[in-house]
């Protein structure tokens, strides 16, 4: 396989992506009922393209699937077919078997002839063929027109000709351009006959050089349409009188054009689109990930110069409002947005793996023998690429979870007085600056009871602790911990939810559980539109300075003496309003140099993953801000504690803690503080 | 990759650049320094090896520096504002050396670079390509690429 080829080829799976969300989409509109011929036109479109190109590779089950696929959706089309509940049914596997059908091409492998047999069969019942019969999918080869192009049909009547009245005004000329070469451009249209329109010359002593005193009526004869007469003088518009009539109907009609500075394609604007395509797609273009995150990165360094650039320049005395304060100020401004617009190219609507779950829903439902009904809301929300791929796993198990466990089955429903059918909603939302997604079910809520027997069970707490609901919820994100009675071949496989809250936090997100005994449940994500930045606490640490993730703080407390107390082997606890926690000499910790004591400093409350609450001692609150996380362990190792680095302002590096590698380093020096662990949540 | 297929060989003539560290002269492979700047105050890394003196920041690229006297084993450099630090970069990876000073470009033909001595430490060695001998000047060839490697490959189980 030569290169060339095995490029065309990633590309043809690129579209193919595509093809299949525009499939997908449309499948699930005519699920709920939307079947209106755009639609199942798309899903037509989008299954021919598949068809046709795959041919061009020769993947030969995918194009005699796709083929049988697509003379159902052609019946569809045509009517010959209504899109019932089992046609869409149908119609939707064989969109997931469509999809595996691509995925087995891509992987250079060929799927199981049984697996698909049954849809085959479905589908070519639906188009009242033989199964085998669509065995011959006739070759039509497309070559590499993947995505079919709406080309705009102009409607205009074969017209005898154009009658142009064309006045121009002052500001044509001083705009430098010439009528008689417009006039010469109309000429090519057709042949055409120029009068001069001298009305409006005044005598020679008022004449004023610099104004255009002529016009011209031109009769244009062929066959031109009129977007065609109206493109001559696009470049003139707002700076002329320009009439176009049909030559044969003079009352046909007049587009009186505004004078004033219209928008050049304001005669386009009237073009017939005669294509079937309901909404023109946006343009756009494919570029390398590569070229963006470079793009981010240096606009990263820019708003770092300038910051830079400020300072120095603040340090010199010169006042804000010079010249020098104000440009920079500008410069500050501008590089704000720059960077707003840098970060949107990369982000995406969460769509792309929002449209991942419905094929999911449908299996577990067949599987777990439940009906269930997914209610998808607000995809088109915008997040990072970055965020956007690691979101699926979560999700994955969080919709899993949701349906295995959440929901009770049809019998189940009815007697506690439910619809057969149970709903499961994910949905997706801006809020304060983060995308917040939630997963909630209307099924049974989690069950207290069992969740703490299982807890005791597993050792995870004693028999007798006293828990709220709230921290009852939170035990199945404990590592080890699962409810499912039987281990069932969905979830419940010991990864369970301690992997989802894991997948989160690193993230640098938080993860919410709310659960109403037989309403059902709700787990609430909320994530950072980006993972390039990071909200951070920047505090002193001796004689360094250090960014804390906000994520991971509970609160900064200023403690008395009389707060701490010396517990074992030269450790503290801190006395947090009648909780103790284990409080942290983070400078020596982290070999920062001396530090002040923890009865002058500050302390910061922060949640970590496996002990609980932790109290970090820290000289000073410098500030919060949003930091540009870079790494360093491509140059050099990882560090445990630190996460990552930054560049503040200064143009200093600064290290990002990582608080569950502090919570490891305690260890290791101290001794286990899992003896501590009763003082936390 | 070896240092090789990366040299810049004109007839079997390498070039390097020189620069003192403590008393001794080091070359390093002209094709492996991205560039030599001055002295800059670095952020200290936590349960890193003393040869380690932080991280800086080369146009956003976070750096890590590395003391080269005491990664020889030779003792720490005292920073004065006269230091230099030659960014050098093997593979994927860059980091600064702390050097005293950079002296000379120097053109060598492979022949003149000997191995170094059997019976020197191993310490002296291990980040060390050959000696090249120049009329009155002995300059020790740095291995970049084993300098570098070292600083990465390892857990910091040395470093705790």
């Amino acid at each position: 396989m030569t290169d060339p080829m095995e490029a065309i080829k990633q590309t043809y799976f690129q579209e193919c992506e595509e093809l299949l969300l525009a499939m997908e989409e449309g499948l699930l509109a005519l699920e709920n009922g939307e079947a209106d011929s755009e639609v199942i036109n798309a899903v037509f479109r989008a299954v021919h393209s598949i068809k046709g190109s795959g041919g061009a590779f020769g993947f030969e089950d995918l194009v005699q699937f796709a083929h049988g696929f697509e003379t159902v959706l052609d019946h569809l089309r045509s009517g010959k077919l209504d899109a019932g509940g089992e046609v869409v049914k149908v119609l939707l596997r064989a969109g997931d078997m469509l999809a595996d059908h691509v995925a087995a091409a891509r992987k250079g492998t060929h799927l199981d002839k049984e697996t698909g047999r049954d849809i085959s069969e479905a589908l070519a019942a639906l188009s009242g063929t033989d199964a085998d019969d669509s065995g011959e999918a006739p070759a039509d080869f497309e070559g590499l027109d993947f995505a079919p192009m709406v080309i705009a049909v102009e409607e205009a009547p074969a017209s005898a000709g154009w009658r142009i009245h064309f006045a121009p005004h002052a500001t044509l000329y001083a705009n430098a351009n010439e009528p008689a070469l417009l006039l010469r451009e109309l000429a090519r249209l057709g042949s055409v006959k120029v009068t001069a329109d001298l009305a409006r010359l005044p005598p020679l002593e008022t004449l004023e050089p610099a104004t255009g005193y002529f016009a011209w009526d031109i009769a244009l004869t062929g066959d031109a349409p009129r977007d065609a007469v109206a493109e001559v003088f696009e470049f003139v518009l707002g700076h002329c009188d320009l009439t176009i009539e049909m030559a044969d109907a003079p009352t046909a009609e007049i587009i009186p054009l505004p004078v004033l500075a219209p928008l050049p394609d304001a005669p386009v604007a009237e073009k017939k689109e005669s294509a079937p395509a309901a909404d023109a797609p946006k343009q756009s273009i494919r570029v390398d990930l590569d070229k963006v995150d470079r793009l981010v990165n240096l606009v990263g360094e820019l708003v770092i110069t300038q910051a830079m650039l400020s300072q120095r320049v603040a340090e010199c005395k010169i006042p804000r409002a010079s010249s020098v304060g104000n440009g920079l100020a500008e410069l500050e401004h501008l590089l704000r947005e720059l960077q707003e617009s840098v970060m949107a190219i990369r982000t995406q609507p969460v769509k792309s793996v929002f449209q991942r779950m419905p094929r999911l829903v449908r299996e577990l439902a067949a599987q777990t023998g439940k009906q269930v009904h997914l209610v998808v809301e607000g995809e088109t929300t915008e997040v990072d690429k970055t965020v956007i791929e690691r979101l699926g796993e979560p999700l994955t198990h969080m919709i899993r979870n949701a349906v295995d466990h959440g929901l009770e089955t049809p019998q189940e429903r009815l007697a506690a007085g439910k619809p057969e059918e149970g709903t499961v909603t994910l949905s997706a939302e801006h809020r304060g600056g983060r995308i917040v997604i939630e997963v909630s079910d209307d099924g049974r809520g989690i069950d207290r009871a069992r969740v703490k027997e299982k807890a005791v069970e597993r050792g995870l707490i004693s028999p007798g602790t006293a828990l709220s609901d709230e921290e009852t919820d939170n035990l199945i994100f404990m590592p080890g911990f699962s409810t499912a009675k039987e281990v069932s071949n969905i979830s419940g496989r010991g990864v369970g939810m301690d992997v989802v809250r894991r997948n989160i936090i690193d993230l640098g997100g938080r993860i919410v559980i709310g659960s109403t005994p037989r309403q059902g449940s709700r787990f609430s994500l909320t994530l950072p539109l980006t993972l390039a930045v990071l909200d951070g606490m920047v505090v002193a640490i001796g004689a360094q300075t250090f960014v804390l993730p906000l994520t991971h703080i509970v609160e900064s407390l200023k403690p008395k003496p009389s707060d701490i107390h010396a517990f074992g082997r030269g450790r503290n606890l801190l006395n947090v309003r009648g909780a103790y926690v284990p409080l942290v000499d983070t400078a020596a910790i982290l070999q920062a140099g001396d530090t002040s004591q923890a009865d002058q400093g500050v302390v910061i409350l922060v949640e970590s993953q496996g002990t609980g609450r932790l109290a970090l001692t820290v000289d000073a609150i410098l500030g919060q801000r949003q930091v540009v996380i870079k790494g360093f362990e491509d140059n050099y190792r990882h560090i445990e504690g630190i996460a990552a680095a930054t560049i503040l302002g200064d143009g200093r590096v600064a290290l990002i803690l990582d608080v569950d590698g502090i919570v490891t380093r305690c260890r290791a020096q101290l001794g286990d503080f899992n003896e501590l662990r009763p003082t936390g949540s | 990759m070896t240092e090789h297929t990366s040299t810049k060989e004109v007839g079997g003539r390498r070039q390097f650049i020189t620069f003192r560290s403590g008393e001794q002269e080091f070359g390093a492979d002209i094709m492996a320094i991205r560039e030599i700047r001055g002295w800059t105050e670095t952020t200290p890394l936590p349960h890193a090896p003393d040869y380690v003196r932080g991280v800086i920041n080369l146009r956003g690229v976070v750096l890590p520096v590395v003391d080269l006297k005491a990664r020889l084993g030779l003792g720490r450099t005292e920073t004065n504002p006269k230091d230099v630090i030659v960014v050098v970069q093997s593979e994927t990876r860059t980091i600064g050396l702390l050097v005293d000073a950079v002296s000379d470009i120097l053109t060598i033909t492979g022949g003149d670079i000997q191995p170094t001595p059997e019976l020197a430490r191993e310490a002296d060695t291990a980040f060390v390509e050959g000696i090249a001998v120049l009329s009155e000047r002995m300059v020790t060839i740095l291995s970049l690429h084993r300098l570098i490697a070292s600083l990465v490959g390892t857990q910091e189980a040395q470093a705790a």
